[in-house]
């Protein structure tokens, strides 16, 4: 199962990845979570090595997911935030990279509103980089645990239809999904108001509703998106309150459904703007499970990309058991 | 190697069976329904996936699958067997044994194993052993269960 793919050096985006590279972090992500039911939810898988969360932006769940990960897998961590740190002295992202580089470390997990930075530092430092959230462009470990959780749920992703609800125009969650969902066979839909739309995404084969009550009609799977306020510059929706009465996620919406609609949200929620909290805390909606998920995910592509470089992989298929 | 284990324990009464992946979970699973024949007392059994305390990583590089690992409860006080299908460097005993005690203290832990086949790098022996065949580095024991393989047998290939 797998045994041929490898991940390489970093992991920027889900865009140009294999589904057979997607499949083997899915796969590999089973086993960790079990380590976190257990008693003592630590392995020594990398003992030793040095991981630095260097977040541009503000974050909570994913910085604790990744440090709870990075933690349960036995590595030694250090967080470093843009405020507080010498960056907001003026220092480039590069030299603040190489000077914790200097210090002797394995990999770096950064967050920054630019997109495009991981990919950037990657081809600029030999750590391993790991992108949790750049600018508008890719959020891979959120993508991969949407995956996992929608895989569990339906215990398959090729052939499932999944709409992605609300802003996709600001979303790396949107972008990340979408390449993922679509290499690994699923049909693919988004919904929401023209203005928070990207344009030409149709063309990429995907569906476009206009209505809310057209993509519950079509979908097993919702994902729906936060509201980006703090991204949006000027007049993209008139009202959040508009916005909650003609795209909101109801339980009287999710009735007229033929079938029971898998409900996600990436979090944080916006609850009564765009996602009612009946329909948050309700019996179809898996959020929490996509939380629980994110640290066994990211467990996975920290273990892979530890060990992943091309050298390694060679000398273990030359049989060193 | 059933009746050895029944000796080795006093009985069944705090008896866990820890089969190492993949062939020690089968074989595992075998010895615990010649158990229940016997003595008609079910014993519980758990699977154990070592791959993330390997002390190799670094050098064969990540193993793209892991097995499943499940313990039947807390192991404090009891007597876990681990059941492998063949002993030789020592190095997945050693990991096995850091890996269990995460899940508890056991009171004791034995070993029993299918094939020795010598070659030691820790200082582990097998309490139980099916049979002992001296092998040398250039050579692989191959072992085979009907569960897996489709056929039980053991193959010493050059």
């Amino acid at each position: 199962m797998n045994a041929s793919a490898t991940l390489g050096k970093d992991l920027t985006g889900l865009e140009h990845m294999t589904p057979e590279q997607i499949r083997l972090i899915l796969d590999t992500a089973e086993p960790f979570k079990e380590v976190s039911e257990r008693p003592i939810k630590k392995v020594p898988a990398l003992r030793g090595k040095t991981i630095v969360n260097l977040f541009f932006e503000a974050s909570t769940r994913t910085r604790i997911s990744f440090e709870f990960a990075e933690k349960r897998l036995s590595a030694d961590t250090v967080n470093v935030a843009a405020t507080g740190s010498s960056v907001s002295k003026g220092e480039t992202l590069v030299d603040t990279a190489r000077n914790l580089e200097a210090m002797r470390i394995d990999m770096v997990v950064i967050r920054h509103p630019s997109s495009g930075a991981a990919e950037f530092l990657g081809n600029r430092i030999a750590s391993n980089v790991i992108n949790a959230g750049d600018g508008k462009h890719e959020h891979p470990t959120q993508a991969l645990l949407d995956l996992l959780t929608i895989r569990d749920k339906h215990g398959k992703i090729e052939g499932l239809k999944v709409c992605l609800v609300g802003d996709v125009l600001h979303s790396r969650v949107a972008r990340s999904n979408l390449w993922g969902l679509t290499k690994l066979g699923a049909e693919v839909a988004v919904c929401g108001p023209w203005t928070l739309l990207p344009r030409g995404i149709a063309d990429l084969g995907v569906k476009v509703f206009g209505r809310i009550e057209e993509a519950i009609e079509w979908a097993d799977v919702l994902n729906v998106l936060r509201l980006q306020l703090e991204r949006m510059e000027k007049g993209f929706i008139p009202s959040v309150r508009e916005y909650y009465r003609v795209f909101g996620v109801t339980p009287e919406r999710l009735e007229r459904s033929p079938r029971p609609i898998t409900i996600m949200h990436p979090g944080p929620m916006n609850r009564g703007v765009e996602i009612d909290s009946r329909v948050a805390d309700g019996p179809h909606s898996v959020i929490l499970d996509q939380v629980t998920n994110g640290v066994a995910v990211r467990m996975a592509v920290l273990y892979l990309l530890a060990g992943g470089r091309a050298e390694l992989a060679d000398a273990a298929k030359r049989g060193a058991e | 190697m059933a009746v050895e284990i029944l000796e080795l324990a006093h009985g069944t009464d705090d008896l866990v069976l820890i089969g190492i992946q993949r062939r020690g979970v089968e074989l595992a699973e075998r010895i615990a329904k010649l158990i229940e024949k016997d003595e008609g007392t079910e014993v519980p059994r758990g699977a154990l996936d070592i791959t993330l305390y390997r002390d190799d990583l670094e050098t064969v590089g990540p193993k793209p699958v892991i097995g499943e690992t499940h313990i039947p409860g807390d192991l404090t006080d009891k007597h876990a067997v681990i059941v492998d299908d063949v002993l030789y460097t020592g190095r997945t005993v050693r990991a096995a044994l850091d890996e269990l005690a995460d899940f508890g203290r056991p009171k004791r832990i034995s070993l029993c194993v299918l094939v020795d086949r010598g070659g030691r790098e820790l200082p582990i022996q097998a309490d139980i052993v099916g049979k002992s065949v001296k092998t040398g580095p250039d050579e692989r024991v191959d072992v085979q269960v009907e569960e897996l393989d489709g056929r039980d047998q053991v193959d010493v290939i050059r």
